[in-house]
């Protein structure tokens, strides 16, 4: 049986070289932005997303385990971020810092129960967790129901970057962005990531060589959920808000929607993913709800027809890791 | 006081009460068991469908709760336009949409034979999204009413409560139409052909049976009972393009519960999760939404296949 992440092409000495020099003319690229009429906030909401699909993309493009409740990390960061920040006057750099050990201490939790099963069933579990998670946030009073927590202080970071200027809290977001990205990029590589890599070809072989997968699996769930986390922190500085949406179980489909587009199991994948839906929502917006129906033809068109991505396409055609 | 039809649901008795109306908390009790039977029964009826789909096609049809939606807005069209009324729109919604569904099956799913299950679970969700996303077009988000059939109007009183013709009826109706399939698929040929060509695709090919066509009508099976729960659900429920979806994900707790390892064990925790939110709503309602879940994670803890599950 072919698996989900068929396109990935093992990672040589040459195809890291290829990755550092595509990640050294993307971060190019998305550093110039703000020299150019692109419209800056729309980068920003889409590092956010890119960072999220890549922390999504760590579990399922290399851990093999597709996880359809990452909307949970995502928006229970925001909420806490947002809390930590509005509430308490934390500083831009705790209140983050505070969001993503909230997304860490959930995806421990979760993760410990979601793991006992694998594949769809993982899925489904996830996905019922986060929609556990999202009944919660419904009714707990901190996060305001309906209305979310609104009209966040961006504050200055650090205490030197002050992030209600736009440059400056584009360019701290970029910063994150491709700090996150170079650690997930390391843990692929590392030691850690070729076990994963192997339990995802073949989960009892791993165990008979030794490995006690449930822990890699739980650590890369942890590690994924952690980065998504992070993601949700930092938009809630680029958003100044934080509500359901984040956290409802469509926040999920797209992000898996964006890793599939982009190409799960590749590097770059889900960055170009994030980026095309993220252009689309903003240029289709006046279609109303037939942007939900675009997104599920190109769920299906993606299914049926282009399994590998945009990226894995071009990765397979020039036989290189991307 | 007495309020008509039993305290409204979801509202626990208040200290201030007087002894006069305490049989009142007591049917507000019945009430939340009926409405738990009822949800029950949808819960019961699409996991099996779920069930059915798995066992041959290896799916979790994600557009489960899409299909049940337009099984639903198919009564609701044949009552409008058509004049068809309830009865007829019965047995006609799940034969359309289930002719829908086997259309989907023959022009996509089946080109994912052979793949990693997971892909049928992202084509069935875009497909969920396109089928919602296009009614939401049209009919908005809010939902269209949909008369209870004049033969089962009115109540009975039991005694101890007042019960709606029609919701016993979806009780019982359900069930009935539960362990026909359960009894198709367990005691008929026709299930063991199909048992054994969820075991052995090839081997039973080799026989002269026709694997393909069971996989497409099985299909057409499964979503027929989607549509069914859905014209059942039209006169309780709105019709509403999206009623089908976040009933969906509770759905896919109750399975995992259940462990999808045999018919009757979808049936049995169907009701019995049904029953559990409706009691839970009744006696610590804050939970109600989040009961199944809370208790899928138990189940997970204690017993990762699920209750009737088999190791995968």
């Amino acid at each position: 049986m072919t698996t989900i992440t068929e396109n990935a092409v093992p990672a040589t000495g040459r195809s890291t070289s290829d990755e550092m020099i595509a990640f050294v003319i993307m971060a190019v690229l998305l550093a110039v932005v703000p020299l150019t009429p692109i419209y800056p906030y729309f980068v920003m909401q889409a590092l956010c997303f890119a960072l999220f699909a890549c922390a999504f993309n760590l579990l399922i493009g290399y851990g093999g385990l597709l996880s359809f409740g990452h909307a949970m990390f995502l928006g229970t960061a925001g909420y806490a971020t947002a809390h930590a920040v509005k509430e308490w006057g934390f500083r831009p750099e705790f209140g983050i810092l505070f969001g993503v050990l909230a997304a860490a201490a959930m995806s421990v939790v979760t993760g410990l129960v979601a793991i006992r099963r694998q594949g769809i069933y993982f899925a489904m579990i996830t996905l019922a967790l986060s929609q556990l998670i999202y009944f919660i946030y419904l009714q707990t009073p901190f996060t305001h129901g309906e209305d979310g927590i609104q009209g966040i202080p961006q504050g200055v970071m650090l205490g030197v970057f002050d992030l209600s200027k736009p440059i400056t809290l584009y360019y701290v977001v970029l910063v994150i962005f491709l700090l996150a990205f170079l650690l997930i990029h390391r843990t692929i590589n590392s030691p850690f990531g070729e076990v994963l890599k192997s339990i995802r070809e073949n989960e009892q072989r791993a165990i008979s060589l030794g490995y006690k997968t449930d822990q890699y699996k739980l650590l890369a769930f942890i590690l994924s959920g952690t980065l998504a986390g992070l993601a949700g922190a930092v938009k809630v500085f680029v958003a100044q808000n934080a509500s359901l949406t984040d956290v409802h179980w469509t926040m999920s489909g797209e992000v898996v929607l964006m890793t599939l587009v982009g190409g799960l199991g590749t590097v770059f994948g889900p960055v170009v993913g994030a980026f095309v839906i993220i252009a689309m929502q903003q240029y289709l917006a006046s279609f109303g709800q037939w942007v939900t129906v675009i997104q599920g033809l190109i769920f299906v068109i993606c299914v049926l027809t282009f399994r590998r991505g945009v990226i894995g396409e071009i990765a397979h055609f020039f036989k290189r890791s991307l | 006081m007495k309020v008509p039809g039993g305290s409204p649901p979801g509202i626990p008795s208040l200290p201030c009460q007087t002894e006069r109306e305490r049989p009142n908390t007591m049917q507000a009790l019945y009430a939340q068991l009926l409405v738990g039977l009822i949800n029950g029964s949808f819960y019961a009826l699409l996991s099996l469908g779920l069930a059915v789909i798995f066992g041959m096609l290896n799916i979790i049809n994600f557009a489960h709760g899409a299909l049940y939606m337009m099984g639903a807005f198919c009564a609701y069209f044949l009552l409008t336009y058509g004049g068809i009324n309830y009865w007829w729109a019965l047995i006609l919604a799940p034969v359309i949409v289930g002719g829908f569904g086997i259309l989907l099956e023959r022009t996509m799913l089946q080109w994912l034979t052979g793949l990693d299950h997971l892909y049928g679970l992202l084509l069935t969700f875009g497909l969920a999204l396109i089928i919602q996303g296009v009614f939401q077009n049209y009919f908005g988000s809010s939902g269209l009413p949909y008369a209870i059939p004049d033969l089962l109007k009115g109540g009975v009183n039991l005694g101890f409560m007042y019960l709606p013709i029609y919701r016993g009826w979806v009780v019982i109706f359900s069930l009935v139409v539960c362990i026909a399939t359960w009894y198709l698929i367990e005691k008929t040929r026709l299930g063991a052909y199909l048992r054994a060509a969820t075991e052995n695709p090839t081997l039973v090919r080799a026989f002269g049976i026709n694997v393909p066509r069971m996989i497409t009508l099985t299909y057409g099976l499964g979503v027929g009972l989607a549509a069914l729960a859905g014209v059942l659900s039209a006169p309780i429920n709105q019709v509403r393009p999206l009623m089908g979806a976040d009933l969906i994900i509770v759905v896919f707790a109750v399975v995992v519960i259940g462990g999808m390892g045999s018919i009757m064990g979808s049936i049995i925790t169907g009701f019995a999760l049904g029953v559990i939110e409706g009691l839970t709503k009744y006696f610590y309602p804050e939970a109600s939404n989040t009961v199944v879940f809370v208790l899928m994670v138990l189940v997970l803890l204690v017993k990762p296949t699920g209750l009737t599950g088999r190791a995968s």
